[in-house]
């Protein structure tokens, strides 16, 4: 085989790869074609890993035989072996390892060039916009799972000029990676300040964000991990990573958008906001005890087994009390006697961008019964019972209907809309925003008090005797 | 050398439009697969550290890439098994009821 066959192999496969993937993305837009979709994404990286190892300039393989080995037996027994409550942490974790393999092979190739004596401009600029981005995303997702694992602290940590400090370590960075284009050559010294200045960025970066906000943050480092992959391809000019990472860092952005539409945020509040310290106003009607009616699982049970149509809200509170198959054997019993059932999931129902969906999956809940806020919220003017399991601020009404609160222009369910609403709750407390809901004090609201599975539990048995 | 960097920019913006219009098809019940499989997908980086691992011109060189073959390889086969697995969940209704449109 000539040179140019070779490269012809190389890139033609590349080009096979590069079509699988966005075929196999393509494919994610039902869930009945999804599982195929991901299948053809494997095949696109099992071809463009394999074609690879033709590569000339490979003179051992020992290295790479054991580290493939090693990485997959790692990444098996963790694919199999997470919980899908914990998938937000599976992922950030994941993010975690991308942006640092991005940054080791940016790093890897920066010192070969420098031993050589020669590390051209171009590539030595990408390669610094690599070893950044990807050493920021390795901290900085190793945080973000942390703070959703319990082991770092929910609460932002904040310290006074914090947003100055982490601005100035990034001029720091930009200005050593420029030093660094123009001196590449013995400055490996200078080159291990950048990787853990970006290091230490990355976890200035997000310990500051609250536990609330990380779906946000892990969505905006799923970009990150891309982008980073993106510029490694830039600096060793391959055509596979650049269009991959492309594609990576598209998705992360657009799901980066949509939580922080549906939290009411903008990026630069979640990201410097540093909330829960800047106080948010508990706009306290003080003292002012508002009338609610509290019912008994009995009376609840026979609401919901005489509607005709029912829709549950599950929060994050029903996934934290595991209550997730209890309440699809709720839905199957209304279903076996006539009653329509339908799940409004909102976007930050879970603690990422479609966990909710997953976790009620898991739990044998068939998909074509989960409607979003867009396809469900019409829907509630013409329901008998909207039934609140855990959620709290997405079903505030204040967030559409007060200007001055601190909600408003939040999107959420209309669960208001519905005949009646039967709220299964702990108690009256306030959600995470520290505000009151108008939606419990409500005549046509119903507070059914208790732990979640325990209440969906007794509802389950009072209408199995119905 | 400026000329390869323009090819790759051009590449480079054409698979983000090309993302963009894709992965805004998504339905939010996905978006966690879609997360999990696209961040499969970021462990492309392999490509770039299999041969860079085997390339023996600095020993430096070789370990870093051989620990980003092990972390992409995670990355890789930890992503795409656990997208699967979560696909794998999601079922259509299966006794489909009498007034069900979709049905007749």
């Amino acid at each position: 085989m000539t040179d140019q066959d070779y490269i012809n192999l190389i890139n033609g496969s590349y080009l096979i790869a590069a079509v699988l993937f966005i075929v196999g993305l393509m494919l994610l837009r039902t869930p009945a074609t999804a599982r195929t979709g991901n299948r053809l994404s494997a095949l696109a990286m099992l071809i463009a890993a394999g074609v690879t190892l033709v590569d000339r300039n490979i003179l051992e393989f020992e290295f790479i035989i054991g580290g493939v080995l090693l990485g997959a037996v790692i990444g098996v027994v963790l694919a199999r072996t997470v919980q899908m409550t914990a998938m937000p942490q599976m992922v950030a974790i994941f993010n975690a390892f991308g942006g640092g393999a991005s940054a080791l092979l940016a790093g890897s190739e920066f010192i070969r060039l420098a031993d050589r004596g020669d590390v051209p401009e171009d590539a030595g600029a990408t390669i610094m916009l690599g070893t950044a981005i990807g050493a920021i995303t390795l901290t900085g997702s190793l945080v973000a799972a942390g703070k959703l694992t319990g082991w770092v602290t929910q609460n932002p940590i904040v310290f006074p000029l914090r947003n100055v400090v982490s601005g100035l370590l990034g001029v720091v960075i930009i200005a050593i990676g420029v030093f660094l284009v123009f001196e590449p050559i013995n400055n490996e010294i200078m080159f291990a300040v950048l990787v853990g200045v970006a290091l230490l960025l990355g976890v200035l970066l997000v310990t500051p964000i609250g536990g609330a906000d990380m779906p946000v943050v892990v969505a905006l480092f799923n970009s990150y991990s891309g982008l980073a992959g993106a510029a490694a391809g830039f600096a060793l000019d391959n055509n596979i990573l650049i269009i991959a990472g492309a594609l990576v860092g598209a998705s992360g952005l657009i799901l980066t958008r949509i939580m922080t539409r549906a939290m009411n945020r903008s990026l630069v509040n979640v990201m410097f906001g540093g909330f829960g310290a800047s106080g948010v106003e508990v706009s306290g009607v003080d003292g002012e005890v508002r009338p609610y009616s509290s019912v008994q699982a009995q009376d609840a049970a026979m609401m919901l087994g005489y509607a005709n149509s029912v829709i549950f809200v599950p929060g994050y509170g029903l996934a934290v009390a595991q209550a997730q198959h209890e309440l699809r054997t709720l839905a199957d019993l209304l279903q076996a006697r006539g009653v329509e059932v339908k799940y409004a999931i909102h976007p930050v129902a879970g603690r990422m961008p479609g966990h909710m969906n997953v976790l009620l999956a898991e739990a044998d809940v068939p998909y074509d019964q989960l409607y979003d806020l867009d396809q469900i919220n019409r829907d509630f003017d013409q329901t008998d019972v909207a039934v609140v399991v855990g959620a709290n601020d997405v079903v505030n009404p204040a967030a559409r209907d007060r200007e001055g609160s601190p909600i408003y222009g939040m999107p959420i369910l209309n669960v208001d809309h519905a005949q009646s609403v039967i709220v299964l709750k702990r108690s009256m407390a306030s959600g995470f925003a520290g505000i009151d809901n108008d939606l419990f004090y409500l005549d046509r609201t119903s507070m059914l008090f208790g732990d979640a599975k325990s209440s969906v539990g007794s509802l389950v048995s009072e209408i199995e005797d119905l | 050398m400026i000329e390869s960097l323009i090819l790759s920019l051009t590449v480079f913006a054409l698979a983000t439009f090309i993302g963009h219009s894709v992965i805004t098809k998504v339905p939010p019940t996905l978006h966690t697969p879609l997360m999990s499989g696209t961040n499969a997908i970021s462990g492309i980086v392999i490509v770039g550290a299999l041969v860079a691992a085997g390339m023996t011109d600095s020993a430096l060189s070789q370990g870093l890439a051989t620990a980003a073959v092990v972390l992409a390889t995670i990355n890789v086969v930890g992503g795409f098994l656990v997208t699967d697995r979560m696909l794998r969940m999601f079922r259509r209704r299966e006794r489909p009821s009498s007034n069900d449109p979709d049905n007749s």
